[in-house]
Parts: C-alpha cells; sequence; structure tokens
C-alpha cells in the first residue's frame, strides 16, 4: 500500500492536535507556521476550557453544555457537530491533564472549574489566566517530540500562498513561500488541514495576534472553497484600547467576581474608589438579574455601547466602563488571574488590584470562517480540511467563552483522522500528479511576487490597512447600518483599486515583510468585502449580529447559514439550512429566565 | 500652540546575516501611549530616515503584542526587553534599537532563536503520553507543586535570559536558563518525573547545567519573573545526585 502524505498549515491548538493525531495514525506530517508554532495566537487565550465534569455538585452535564452553547449561538449553529464536541470537552480536559498542562487545583487535587459568560455551572478549567499558553505548549511539547522521532516536519517561517489544483478540482497540495529565502515552493500532499484561525486584523485593531489576517483563508475563498457565516464577528466586552492592539481582559476577570460599572452621573470625575457604591451603575447586574456580569459576550458589547453611546455615561466622558476587581482578596487574584492583571499593569502603569480597570469592547473572534461538512472537518474541495477559529462551525452567531479552546482542540482531533482515512482510501495519491500542475501554480505565485515588486505606485500598504480597519471596526462591528454597510463595501472596492499602485519600498528577496504583507493585505480586503456583503444581505439581529433596522431574530427567514462562494472572479452569496434536528429554536433572552 | 512633539529612534539595520549593519535615525510624531512596535509600525507606513532619505521598512519579530508569545525580544536602549511593553514615555531618546547579539541576525532586527527549540528537543522537556485515546484523568497534584510548576511552564522562550548571560558566547554552548528551568518543569509532574533519568543525562551533557557560572543575570531580565536561579540550582541538585547514585539505582 503507497503511504499518504499529509500537511497541516498553522500551529495553534488546531493545527497542532490535528499534526498529533495524523502521527499518532503513522502517517507522515509536514507542518507549516508562519511564526515557530510556540508563538501561534493560541498563547493568547487567557481564561479557561470548558467541559462538564460537574466537580462541583451543581447538577452540570454535557447535555446542559450543549444547550448553553446552541442557546449562546442563537440557534444558528448545526447542532450534532457541537453536540459531538460536547460530549468530548471531558475527555479532552483529562488528555491535555496528562499532557501535564498546569491547571489550578482543588485541595483534594482535582482540577478546579471557575464560571464563565452564558452558563449558571462552574464549567471553565483553568491555568492561571494563561491557559491558552498552557494548552499550546502542551500541545507543542507533543508534537516537539513527534518532530524528534522523526514523525513530523515542521515548516516555520513558511507562510501559505494557495491550494494545487488538479485539473479535476481536486486539491493535490500547497504552494507556499520561506519568509527568509522568499522562496516560492510546492508540496505535494494527499490531504491539506487549515488551521489558519481567526481575521483579526481585517479590523485593523483587535485583540488577535499580528499573523491572524484571514489571508488564506481568503485564499482558499478565491481557489473555490466556500466561507460560511462570514458577517458573525465576536466584539469581546472587555479589551484595553490600545493604537497597536486591543489587549484582552478575559472574561474570568468577572467569572471570578469581576463587577463592571459606571459613575450613575455623567460627567462624575472622582476617582472611582471614592464613588460610592449607591452612586454607581452596576448596569450588567441590574439588566439581566440572573446572569449578571457573566451575559454572553454580544449581549455584555452591546450593554455597554448603550450606556456609552445612548446614555453618555462612558467615564469621564469617554468611551470606557470599569472593570472592578478591588473588593476580591490579592491573593485570589493572583492565584486565577495573575497574567491578565500584569498586562494591564504593565502596559498601563496602574494595578488592578488596587484600582478599577478602564476597559472597552474590541474585535475579537471570528465565528464564521470556511465551510466544513457536519463529520469530518472536510471542505467543499477535495482534499482540504480546516479545523480550529478559521472554521465556522461550532458558534454559532455568537461563541460562548472558553468554548474556543475546546472546538479548536476538538477540530483538529476529527481532522486529523478524517483526512488520514481519505489519504488512505486514494486510488492514485499526490505522487501521481504530473509535474507541470505543481510548476504552474508555482509560476503563479512567482509571478503575483514579481508584480508586486516591480509596482512603483504612491500608496503605502499600511495606509490601506489603516484605512480598510478603520471603516470593517466602526461600521461591521457591533451596530450594523444597511446604509453604512453599503458604503463600506464601496471603500472596499476603492481600496482595491488603489491596492493596484502600491509601493512596497522594499525590493529585496531577502526576509521581505513588506512583500508578505501587501499579498495578505489584497486577501484581508477579499474577506472584508465577504463579512461585510454577507452582513449587509442578512436583514435581521442574531447573536453578534445586530441591525437596529430589523433588532429582532427572523427565523422564517433568516434561520439559514451564509455560504459564500467565488465564482468568475466574483463574491456570491449563497444559503443552506441549519440543522436544528436536536435543540428547537426558543427566543434567546438572558434578561429573563430561560 | 503647542509644538508637536516627536520621538527620535535610531535603529541598528543589517540587510542580511552576512552584511555589515548600519544605523538609521528617524523623527516620528509623538502619541500616548506608543511603544517600539508603534514606532516600527509608523516608519513602514512613512519609510523615510530623519535626513530625509528613502529608505525600506525594518524587517522585526513580532506576533502577540502583549508579552505572551515570546517574539518581540531585542535591545533597547542597552537593554533586552520585549518590544510591545517597551513604552516611549519611559525610554530615554534617541531610542536605540538593536537585535538581541547571541543570536544568527535574520535581517535588521530579526533573529533566529532555533537553537532554543532544539534544545528543549535535546532535552527532551516533554511528558511522554502514551496516546491521545482515552485513559482517564491525570494524575492528582497538590495545590502547593501546581503553585510551583505553573510559574516556569509560563516560560516565552523569548531568549532574554540568554542574552545576558555571559557563558553564552562563541567559546560555550551553554543551553541556558530557560531550558534548564524546563527540566525541572518536567521533572515536578508526577509522570514526567518517572523519566527524570533521560532528562538529567541529557541536562549533564556537554553546554548543560554545569555551565552556568552563576552570574544571575537571567533572573533579573526574565520579563515572566521565572525563578530561573532556583531552578538552575534545583536541576543542579538533581544532576550530582543522578552522578553519584545514578549507577546505583539506575
Amino acid at each position: 500500500m503507497r503511504e499518504p502524505k499529509i500537511i497541516v498549515v498553522g500551529g495553534g491548538l488546531a493545527g497542532l492536535m490535528a499534526v498529533i493525531r495524523v502521527a499518532e495514525a503513522g502517517v507522515p506530517v509536514d507542518l507549516f507556521s508562519i511564526v515557530p508554532v510556540k508563538r501561534s495566537h493560541s498563547v493568547c487565550a487567557q481564561g479557561g476550557i470548558n467541559a462538564a465534569k460537574n466537580t462541583k455538585g451543581e447538577g452540570d452535564s454535557t447535555a446542559q453544555h450543549f444547550d448553553d452553547s446552541i442557546y449562546g449561538g442563537d440557534f444558528l449553529a448545526n447542532q450534532p457537530p457541537v453536540k459531538a464536541m460536547c460530549e468530548a470537552a471531558p475527555g479532552i480536559i483529562d488528555l491535555l491533564d496528562r499532557m501535564g498542562v498546569m491547571f489550578n487545583r482543588t485541595p483534594e487535587g482535582l482540577l478546579d472549574y471557575r464560571r464563565f459568560g452564558g452558563t449558571l455551572y462552574h464549567r471553565t478549567a483553568f491555568a492561571g489566566a494563561t491557559t491558552g499558553q498552557q494548552l499550546l505548549y502542551a500541545l507543542d511539547e507533543q508534537v516537539r517530540r513527534f518532530e524528534a522521532e522523526g514523525k513530523v516536519r515542521k515548516y516555520e517561517g513558511w507562510t501559505f500562498l494557495s491550494a494545487v489544483l488538479d485539473g479535476t478540482g481536486v486539491s493535490q497540495g500547497i504552494c507556499a513561500m520561506d519568509l527568509k529565502t522568499m522562496e516560492v515552493r510546492t508540496f505535494p500532499a494527499d490531504a491539506a488541514i487549515f488551521c489558519t484561525g481567526g481575521v483579526g486584523a481585517i479590523f485593523g485593531r483587535s485583540t488577535n495576534s499580528v499573523v491572524c489576517t484571514g489571508s488564506a483563508q481568503s485564499a482558499l475563498l478565491q481557489q473555490g472553497v466556500d466561507y460560511a457565516n462570514g458577517e458573525f464577528i465576536q466584539v469581546h466586552p472587555t479589551a484595553i484600547p490600545g493604537e497597536d492592539k486591543l489587549r484582552l481582559m478575559s472574561e474570568s476577570a468577572r467569572g471570578e467576581g469581576g463587577r463592571v460599572w459606571v459613575p450613575q452621573r455623567p460627567g462624575d470625575n472622582r476617582p472611582p474608589l471614592q464613588i460610592p457604591v449607591d452612586e454607581r451603575f452596576y448596569f450588567l447586574e441590574e439588566w439581566y438579574p440572573k446572569y449578571g456580569n457573566l451575559v454572553p459576550r454580544d449581549i455584555a458589547t452591546r450593554a455597554i455601547h448603550k450606556v456609552v453611546f445612548e446614555m453618555k455615561l462612558g467615564v469621564g466622558g469617554d468611551a470606557a466602563v470599569y472593570l472592578d476587581l478591588t473588593h476580591i482578596p490579592r491573593e485570589v487574584l493572583d492565584r486565577k488571574l495573575e497574567g491578565i492583571l500584569e498586562i494591564y499593569e504593565k502596559f498601563l502603569g496602574v494595578d488592578p488590584r488596587v484600582e478599577p480597570m478602564m476597559v472597552f469592547p474590541g474585535m475579537h473572534y471570528t465565528m464564521g470562517g470556511i465551510w466544513v461538512d457536519n463529520e469530518h472537518q472536510a471542505t467543499n474541495v477535495p482534499g482540504i480540511y480546516a479545523a480550529g477559529e478559521c472554521e465556522y462551525q461550532y458558534h454559532g452567531a455568537n461563541r460562548l467563552g472558553a468554548n474556543s479552546l475546546v472546538s479548536c482542540i476538538w477540530g483538529g482531533m476529527v481532522a486529523g483522522p478524517a483526512s488520514v482515512k481519505y489519504a488512505q482510501g486514494l486510488s492514485k495519491g499526490c505522487e501521481s500528479v504530473d509535474v507541470s500542475v505543481f510548476d504552474r501554480e508555482r509560476r503563479r505565485q512567482e509571478q503575483i511576487n514579481q508584480a508586486l515588486l516591480r509596482q512603483d505606485g504612491a500608496e503605502n500598504p499600511i495606509t490601506i490597512w489603516k484605512e480598510m480597519g478603520s471603516w470593517m471596526t466602526e461600521h461591521v462591528t457591533v451596530v450594523r447600518h444597511n446604509q453604512d454597510l453599503e458604503r463600506t463595501d464601496a471603500k472596499l472596492q476603492e481600496l482595491l483599486e488603489r491596492y493596484k499602485k502600491i509601493n512596497l519600498s522594499d525590493r529585496t528577496q531577502w526576509s521581505n515583510q513588506t512583500l508578505n504583507f501587501a499579498r495578505e493585505l489584497y486577501n484581508m480586503l477579499i474577506l472584508a468585502r465577504v463579512i461585510t456583503l454577507g452582513a449587509l444581505a442578512r436583514n435581521e439581529s442574531r447573536g453578534a449580529h445586530y441591525k437596529p433596522e430589523f433588532p429582532e431574530r427572523d427565523d422564517p427567514n433568516w434561520l439559514k447559514t451564509t455560504r459564500a462562494s467565488w465564482k468568475n472572479g466574483q463574491i456570491r452569496l449563497g444559503y443552506e439550512a441549519v440543522d436544528t434536528s436536536l435543540v428547537p429554536p426558543r427566543p434567546r433572552r438572558y434578561d429573563v429566565a430561560s | 500652540m503647542a509644538e508637536k512633539k516627536s520621538v527620535i529612534v535610531r535603529v541598528r539595520r543589517q540587510a542580511g546575516p552576512n552584511e555589515r549593519p548600519h544605523w538609521e535615525e528617524f523623527e516620528l510624531a509623538s502619541r500616548p501611549h506608543m511603544n517600539v512596535i508603534i514606532c516600527l509600525r509608523d516608519i513602514a507606513e512613512r519609510p523615510i530616515t530623519r535626513d530625509g532619505k528613502a529608505t525600506s521598512p525594518i524587517t522585526y519579530d513580532s506576533n502577540c503584542l502583549e508579552e505572551v508569545c515570546g517574539s518581540c525580544a531585542m535591545v533597547i536602549n542597552g537593554k533586552a526587553r520585549m518590544a510591545c511593553s517597551a513604552l516611549v514615555d519611559s525610554l530615554t531618546q534617541p531610542i536605540r534599537i538593536e537585535p538581541m547579539t547571541k543570536f544568527p541576525v535574520v535581517r535588521d532586527l530579526s533573529v533566529d532563536r532555533g537553537v532554543m527549540f532544539e534544545n528543549l528537543k535535546r532535552m527532551r522537556a516533554w511528558v511522554p503520553i502514551d496516546g491521545t485515546h482515552n485513559l482517564g484523568e491525570g494524575p492528582r497534584m497538590s495545590p502547593d507543586t501546581q503553585a510551583k510548576a505553573y510559574p516556569l511552564s509560563r516560560c516565552i522562550t523569548c531568549g532574554m535570559c540568554l542574552e545576558v548571560c555571559p557563558q553564552v558566547n562563541d567559546n560555550n554552548q551553554f543551553i541556558g536558563a530557560a531550558i534548564i528551568s524546563q527540566v525541572r518543569l518536567f521533572n515536578l509532574h508526577p509522570t514526567g518525573a518517572m523519566h527524570a533519568r533521560e532528562r538529567l543525562e541529557a541536562v549533564m551533557g556537554p553546554g548543560g547545567v554545569a555551565d552556568c557560572a552563576n552570574a544571575q543575570n537571567c533572573v533579573q531580565i526574565c520579563p515572566k519573573q521565572i525563578p530561573l536561579t532556583e531552578s538552575i540550582a534545583e536541576v543542579n541538585r538533581q544532576s550530582i545526585k543522578q552522578a553519584l547514585l545514578g549507577w546505583l539505582f539506575g
């Protein structure tokens, strides 16, 4: 029997788990990543990972986890895959525990669990407030072990450019670029699994890392891989605004008892702790008595927008609210939240143990993504799989906190074996494909590079990127109006025109980051249009997608998945039914008991 | 009208590993809460030196911008630090930005820290599991052990402890504090401890723990306040025990 060959693109949690599963099956796997995989964006996840282990005697169950996730996602997610994920979650925690993740412990030596948004149960396992880092390292170590055994080959410092499709539209490998030598090369593979994360950079400033551009997803779309629910973008309620990045302040701060408030009186400029408690407006607790500060993120974010922009109660008249931990004992804060307190202290020079933090919502998570099937993480193009934040499957219209880490790992666990099974079932593999197929794709990509390097216009890629980001943030995040969405799409098309005149200011062929950024920028502009057009078309409000013109969820017309495809160089939106076979849709009301 | 304030930045540039380095100076518009990353982005948006010469954007490593990915370590005003948390207001101008010196320069401020990942491999810095299939829960662990191990597992592999270590030089292959601390971490874990001997044998090899000369610069510079000297002392103790008694019980 021939030996199959698998490629994984992206080395965050999903990619590393996929690699582990492929290597475990005894199949050779090549792992491509822009950064050394230990520096992937999963490292930024803070609060924890959900699994209904019911260790606090609350009667939690995987069925309850499933229901919370579907309800939290406003019934847009296909239900069977979410159910499978919730049922797998307790086993995933066990596996991570065996790998040596330093989860916080109870006095009995068991894993501790804390509260998170959108649930009433202690369901979130955590390692301080750097859980993503700890999980990423555990998987990184297992992959390093396979690497030492010769089962995995890493290509770190390489970026994905395109899939290599044969004449029948089947994927036979990838085309990638070495970011040091700028060499463009093709790599044959029977199947490629994409685990390329979120699209934060499309919004300019977000909580995401620099590499989270969505460039790979966009490149795949332009080669015929469908993209689903692009318009569903999560804006996290509590981030620290910054010019280079919006630094996340984990939901776990509220899970551990943190309270969000503003002064009741507009323009009350007293230092926060001099404002008596009865002159503070704890608006989340008041409006949502049952969930309080732990309503889902879309709800909390819209509440903050209302308080700041409609009621004009932002702290100091600015776009800011307090996230207050000062009533929690220092010892508890240090043991459970140190990682995020350190970030606030380092970047703002203020100790959040003694002074309430000032926060504001920021673009955070990409619910939509590459379309995959319900069983195998397979895309519509044979040989291409996707897992993790880059695909759309698990979070519907709004992701619950601490569900992302579990969905990444679960997606990788499914995609790895599914790709192996597909590869083993092929009668002829990638080695039988004519070399001209690979040469053609390599030349096409080299020509794009050469054209960019030759170009001699007056536009700067960073400037275009910043303009795209500010338009997307202003018009395509928390509150969306059709007129603004139309204007944004026109702006994006203008930027695509201006893109043709960009000047790289760097024509060298060695570690040319500007060339790579310019390539990503084009792909970002295309995907920005997918997000904007999806939002424009969806005339309802559901989860994170909110249109004041259409304030209600509209199941008869819009309980359906947006499926964007690429036809003759144009974006085309199609729709398909959501699988709601397990939990009938019901109204989503966090202000009253459900 | 108040005069527009500016930030003066000097960057040590190098077109490639074997090219001669040179300095370029830039004048940037000052804004509140600037960090060194924002300075480098400003330069990329307008790559013109202070004396009006067109140049290229600066190549540098960065990713998370919140000091948890470990990418953006560089030497700023003579001191190793993470560029994302290096706030302009706290730096003397002109701000001098250079690549770290203990790793090969790729281009400009970007360096190759691959040696650290290779050394993690040599030290077998992992918990060997039998497989990802369901084998139940992991070993129980006291909150005290977790509290000791967790800070060690926050190492971001930035390389700053190697940058400041006098024992890391052209004549020595010292693996450095970060890697030794990982040996301690995995020897602390109940399953990892079953394989402590392999790690100790590796860390007693060339460039291992014996090469530490106790300068203690590592623990001062670590951006995550990892008790690195404690880790070195502990691994040293374990190694000596292994060397003395290993042949008896091995």
